[in-house]
């Protein structure tokens, strides 16, 4: 039993963060009808860029292990430089093929995520980096022998309050009912008055600067950082997303912490070798049982 | 006021619009009627930016929107209740109302353009917080075209409102469209439903096949023969 309380645990701490990332698949998807599957990348590439502010921060003297402020303006940064990426992606990338049949459009993520990950070796080397600490671990809660340390608490709540803000943005701002409204109908939208462009942008820079959050947070757990670092939680979060019924905001969430839980519990009690198999499992599954996943009403396809 | 001249638009091969012109004044009701497939619909969709010509100009008092994006159209002062409606069916019907004013800068002056399309459709204001998409097709027309009205139009494009309605309806929709007018705003409609909308406009055109075949006063149009051969069913 206690086994079992520390493995769900560690899959939540996972599990938020596949929750985090699994928001940006959902969300462009609602909005553009496309799997951004460089969405992995721009995670990776957050993942670099808090690992360099650390770094300068560091080497500016500024007392980084020691005080969570510090991990803060690293996650902040990186969740800025990432929405700017994202921005760019969207910008350079799809935006020019807004009218192209949707297969072209998903051979060109395919081809984005490529460049990104060749990009990043390029400039970074391939040879895994290690991130400084960034808060020093400790634990912060045990019950019996199942144990709570600071940095899967601080995993947690960071991803609950960021989930929390982006409720609030989607459903009690005027750029969130706007999204809402492009991804139910964007000619609609238009004639109402929405720089649909506009809001497709603010769409890939939340989703992005989200991806980037989770990595930094990750990163209090699992110090390196590749160029391929993207790839199996990218994955893992697009089966989150569909698993909670892809353009659903509460199902990627929802889908997220269950891929984590699901992940520990194989690896725990099965072998750590079907770890990265259990993702396709799960979508094969999905994809015969409910292939609207768990809270999805199917997309409604319209002319 | 809003001028179209030789305008011409295609989807891929098919030619939908062929050298259209037509105007429509300050405060006037212009009606386009025409058969399925005329080319209606796609004239408004263009007027709206949703639609690119491939020649031709739209301006609205000497201003160009022709290449404008749709968003820019509508901060211009021209809105379309499209054809179908369109309500956003997952929002509630405050959502909408407020979605409908997006181009208002401050809250307040949405509040003020949501009262005072309540005061036009009472009945949307029990259903506030209902989603669109529970309301009757009635109803989701009159939140339609009270999305169109929160940001002041100076130009209101309407697309086949009677679709789909029953008569009694039908009368109401066209009461409120003459009452809008009436408060100084230009109607362009779109109708199938000749008899009505030639009954509240100035002017009519007829379309066929993409190109404008009689331009004329309504009550003109009404005792063409022509016209009421084709379009009154008589
Ligand atoms: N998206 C599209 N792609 C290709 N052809 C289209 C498209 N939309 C309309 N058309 C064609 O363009 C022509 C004009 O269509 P349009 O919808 O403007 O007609 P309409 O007068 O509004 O008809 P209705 O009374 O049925 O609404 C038709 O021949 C139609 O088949
Ligand atoms: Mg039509």
């Amino acid at each position: 039993m206690q086994e079992f309380l520390q493995q769900l645990v560690n899959g939540l701490v996972w599990g938020s963060a596949y929750a985090l990332i699994a928001l940006g698949y959902t969300m462009v998807y609602g909005i553009l009808r496309l799997i951004n599957f460089a969405h992995g990348d721009v995670y990776m590439m957050g993942a670099y860029s808090a690992l360099f502010i650390s770094g300068w921060l560091t080497a500016a003297g500024a007392p980084v292990a020691h005080s969570p402020v510090w991990a803060m303006v690293a996650m902040l940064g990186a969740m800025a430089a990432a929405g700017l990426l994202g921005f760019f992606i969207e910008r350079l990338a799809y935006r020019p093929l807004r009218t192209a049949p949707r297969l072209t459009l998903l051979i060109t993520a395919i081809g984005v995520s490529l460049f990104l990950q060749n990009i990043a070796q390029l400039a970074f080397g391939s040879e895994p980096r290690s991130f400084p600490e960034l808060i020093a671990s400790s634990t912060i809660l045990q019950v019996g022998s199942v144990t709570l340390s600071n940095q899967q608490a601080i995993i947690i709540a960071v991803s609950v309050i960021l989930a929390l803000a982006l409720q609030v943005i989607v459903h009690r701002t005027s750029i969130g009912r706007a999204m809402r409204a492009v991804s139910y109908d964007r000619e609609a939208a238009a004639l109402m008055g929405i720089s649909v462009n506009r809001v497709i942008s603010f769409t890939f820079v939340l989703g992005s600067a989200l991806a980037a959050a989770a990595a930094t947070l990750i990163a209090l757990n699992n110090p390196l950082v590749t160029p391929t670092m993207g790839v199996q939680p990218g994955l893992k979060a697009f089966v989150a997303a569909v698993l909670g019924g892809i353009g659903n905001i509460y199902g990627a969430m929802a889908g997220g912490l269950v891929m984590g839980v699901a992940e520990v519990m194989i690896v725990g009690y099965g072998s750590s070798g079907y770890r990265d198999g259990i993702v396709f499992a799960i979508l094969i599954i999905v994809l015969l049982v409910r292939p609207t996943g768990l809270f999805g009403s199917p997309v409604t396809e319209r002319a | 006021m809003l001028r179209i001249n030789d305008l011409h638009v295609y989807y891929g091969a098919i030619y939908a619009v062929r050298g259209v012109t037509l105007e429509v004044g300050p405060s006037e009701i212009v009606t386009l009627i025409g058969s399925n497939g005329a080319g209606k619909s796609t004239i408004l969709r263009t007027i709206s930016g949703l639609q690119r010509p491939r020649s031709g100009s739209i301006t609205l008092n000497g201003t160009e929107l022709t290449r404008m994006e749709p968003d820019a159209i509508v901060r211009a002062g021209v809105c379309q209740v499209p054809e179908g409606r369109h309500v956003f069916a997952n929002l509630t019907v405050r959502e909408n109302l407020e979605l409908g004013g997006y181009t208002l800068a401050r809250p307040s002056d949405r509040q003020e353009a949501i009262e005072r399309v309540l005061e036009r459709f009472p009945r949307l204001r029990e259903r506030l917080k209902q989603y669109a998409g529970t309301l009757s097709g009635g109803e989701q027309q009159m939140l339609a075209i009270g999305r169109a009205l929160m940001a002041r139009p100076r130009v209101l494009l309407l697309d086949e409102p009677s679709l789909g309605l029953a008569p009694q309806l039908v009368h109401d929709i066209f009461a409120i469209i003459r009452e809008i007018n009436q408060q100084g705003t230009a109607v362009l409609l779109v109708e199938q439903n000749a008899h009505m909308a030639l009954g509240i406009a100035a002017r009519g055109y007829v379309l066929e096949t993409g190109s404008v075949v009689l331009a004329d006063a309504a009550h003109n149009l009404l005792n063409n023969p022509e016209v009421r051969r084709a379009y009154l069913g008589e």
